[in-house]
């Protein structure tokens, strides 16, 4: 199968001369449809740098991003704007949804962004939402929402326009334990089910058993790429190992 | 898209919608009335010359365009009459006076207007007839005299002019009624036949022509209208001791007329500023209040058109409402101020006015747009570049 989302050799430089700070180094990945990758790694390794370049909201100083066939770089700003609305789902950490739109408005806003808002974009934006546990909120709005709740709604908003790849920035940072697993668990299933590349940043390493693979950078590196089976195994020495990797900077 | 978002955003959050298109509504009332008393008192003091059936004004020279002070004789109007491209010329003279009411109504002051019946000067009569001969007791009454005196067609007036130091009292039949034509603030205008006014003004002042009939200006229709410089060029060439201007420049020279008019656009000026700067502030806070928002909405694929439009969309709408509010709302206190108050809601400063006032929104929102085209979509990954 075709890959949704290859990244080749990114690398991000910020600033310039002496000041300048290499966030994301030379990294190189691909994803399939129905993939749902992590991305960990220490604060200041270069995970949330690395999900805007492949949102194509950062150029990167060098590499390449190619999304569903497409090579992110080579178009305008504006048709990168509408490839985004059209092609890319959003998860983000705070500030995901519009407070004067209710839940239902949130998901279809991505619809009627792509002028596809028609009875059975509704439909399937209702059964989006119950299927995430939010049948009984779709008039409500995000300031009476729980963060669990409105971390869902962003997860249906993400996926109710049938993108390519899904980027979701630490969608379980406000949540307990237990919501955080319901979330992610459910974000996965759709994932898998709506074959849809997924890549979640996070810190929160329990997360990564819904994962198909963990990709985890270091000083703006890819220090390693695991496997399900890997993470799980490893997951009771990961800790140990970013705290190695920090001493050693 | 943008104007779904406008309106969800202004049905989201009615309370502070509402509260700025109010304070545009009172906004709006204050530069309204503002308008209506410069429009109330600018036509008050210049409608009768505005309104003049003549494109030129003859005043004697050197008298600085006073028209109280200037005393042109009958024989320079045959001078002016001569000149090619004139059509027609009359005399006309200004007097203070009363119309006192038997009945013990409270007293209406007039401008009392000597013109020459059939010659320019003369207003047209809406109702009745105009003047017939040019000694007789008969008047045309402006409509203020009949709004404010009651007077109506066929009455007989009673007018109280001092004469030195005696009052003296006349009696007029009022022939026709002419629209508004008020002149220096006097609440009303009546026009009689300039043989009579003659006769009936104050004669306080000696005339300085040798018995000859004196008048303050002499109005002048001209063949081509359009052609006013260069005639007025030519009498002033071709006739001794007068000046020749046009109504605009005769009225602006009225005592006070200028000044109270800048004075009272100076107020007008300040407050649309006002209104600019609230107007504009408050979308501003609020834009600023969304750049997170904004910020989300760009990443996710909204383009900076659909941002922009719907936050222009929002304070166009709001501020037009509240244009709107402000002026049903002037409009319906204006039914309650009584007839004498200068003040006038149908006129040219009120309609520019409302136009301006509709322009605060765009102006406002300019400000806001341009923070709108800033925010970055980075934003919404808590990245900045
Ligand atoms: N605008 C910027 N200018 C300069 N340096 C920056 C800028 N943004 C990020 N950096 C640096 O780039 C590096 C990577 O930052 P990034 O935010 O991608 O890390 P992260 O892995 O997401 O960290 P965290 O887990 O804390 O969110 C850090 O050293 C950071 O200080
Ligand atoms: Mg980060």
């Amino acid at each position: 199968m075709r890959e949704a989302l290859i990244a080749e050799g990114i690398t991000k430089i910020y600033g310039e001369g002496a000041g300048a700070v290499t966030a994301v180094d030379r990294v190189s990945f691909a994803i399939q449809p129905g993939e749902f990758v992590a991305l960990v790694g220490p604060s200041g390794s270069g995970k949330t740098t690395m999900l805007a370049i492949a949102a194509g909201l950062l150029s990167p100083s060098f590499g390449k991003i190619t999304i569903a066939g497409q090579d992110l770089q080579a178009m305008s700003e504006r048709k990168r704007t509408r490839f985004r609305g059209s092609s890319i789902g959003f998860s983000f950490q705070a500030n995901n949804l519009v407070p004067y739109l209710n839940v239902q408005e949130n998901v279809e806003l991505m619809l009627r962004l792509n002028h596809k808002l028609d009875r059975k974009g509704r439909q399937r934006a209702i059964e989006l939402l119950t299927r995430l546990g939010l049948g009984e909120r779709l008039r409500s709005y995000p300031g009476q929402l729980s963060g669990g709740q409105q971390q869902r709604v962003a997860i249906a908003r993400a996926l109710i326009h049938e993108p390519s790849v899904v980027l979701a920035d630490e969608p379980t940072a406000s949540l307990d334990t237990s919501r955080a697993n319901q979330v992610v668990a459910t974000f996965a299933e759709l994932i898998h089910e709506q074959k849809r590349a997924g890549i979640m940043v996070t810190h929160d390493l329990r997360m990564c058993k819904y994962v198909d693979r963990v990709v985890q950078m270091m000083d703006g590196k890819v220090s390693q790429i695991l496997t399900e089976r890997q993470a799980i195994d490893a997951l009771a020495n990961l800790y140990v190992t970013i705290d190695e990797g920090r001493q050693a900077v | 898209m943008p104007v779904f978002l406008a309106i969800k955003e202004i049905s989201y959050s009615k309370g502070r919608f509402l509260l700025i298109a109010l304070i545009v509504a009172l906004i709006t009332t204050l530069v309204l009335f503002i308008a209506a008393l410069a429009e109330g008192l600018g036509s008050g003091n210049r409608e009768y010359i505005q309104k003049l059936n003549g494109e030129l004004i003859a005043i004697q020279e050197k008298v600085d365009l006073s028209v109280a002070a200037s005393q042109i004789g009958r024989s320079k109007m045959s001078e002016i009459r001569r000149i090619k491209g004139v059509s027609d010329v009359g005399q006309v003279g200004f007097a203070a006076g009363t119309i006192i009411f038997a009945d013990g109504r409270k007293s209406l002051d007039i401008a009392l207007v000597g013109v020459e019946p059939g010659h320019p000067g003369e207003p047209e009569v809406q109702t009745g007839r105009p003047l017939g001969r040019d000694r007789s007791s008969e008047a045309i009454v402006d409509a203020n005299v009949v709004t404010q005196g009651k007077v109506k067609l066929g009455d007989t007036i009673t007018i109280k002019v001092i004469q030195g130091t005696d009052e003296e009292l006349y009696d007029l039949k009022v022939i026709g009624i002419s629209d508004g034509r008020k002149y220096q603030l006097r609440p009303g205008s009546i026009f009689v036949p300039y043989l009579e006014w003659d006769k009936i003004r104050p004669q306080a002042t000696q005339n300085i022509g040798q018995g000859e009939l004196v008048s303050n200006i002499i109005a002048i229709k001209l063949d081509d209208p359009s052609d006013w410089k260069n005639i007025a060029n030519t009498i002033q060439a071709n006739v001794s001791k007068i000046q020749v201007v046009d109504r605009k420049t005769a009225y602006e020279a009225f005592p006070g007329y200028s000044q109270q008019q800048s004075t009272l656009d100076t107020q007008r000026y300040f407050t649309f500023f006002i209104s600019v700067l609230v107007i504009g502030g408050f979308f501003q806070i609020q834009t600023l209040q969304k750049v997170a928002q904004v910020g989300m909405l760009k990443a996710v694929g909204a383009s900076n058109f659909t941002v922009v439009i719907a936050s222009l969309t929002q304070i166009i709408t709001i501020n037009a409402l509240g244009v709107l509010f402000g002026t049903l709302g002037t409009l319906a206190l204006a039914r309650a101020i009584p007839p004498n108050v200068p003040v006038v809601f149908v006129g040219q400063s009120v309609l520019t006015a409302i136009v301006s006032l509709l322009m605060i929104g765009p102006v406002g929102g300019l400000v806001s747009v341009w923070v709108l085209l800033k925010v970055e979509p980075l934003t919404a990954l808590g990245l900045a570049q």
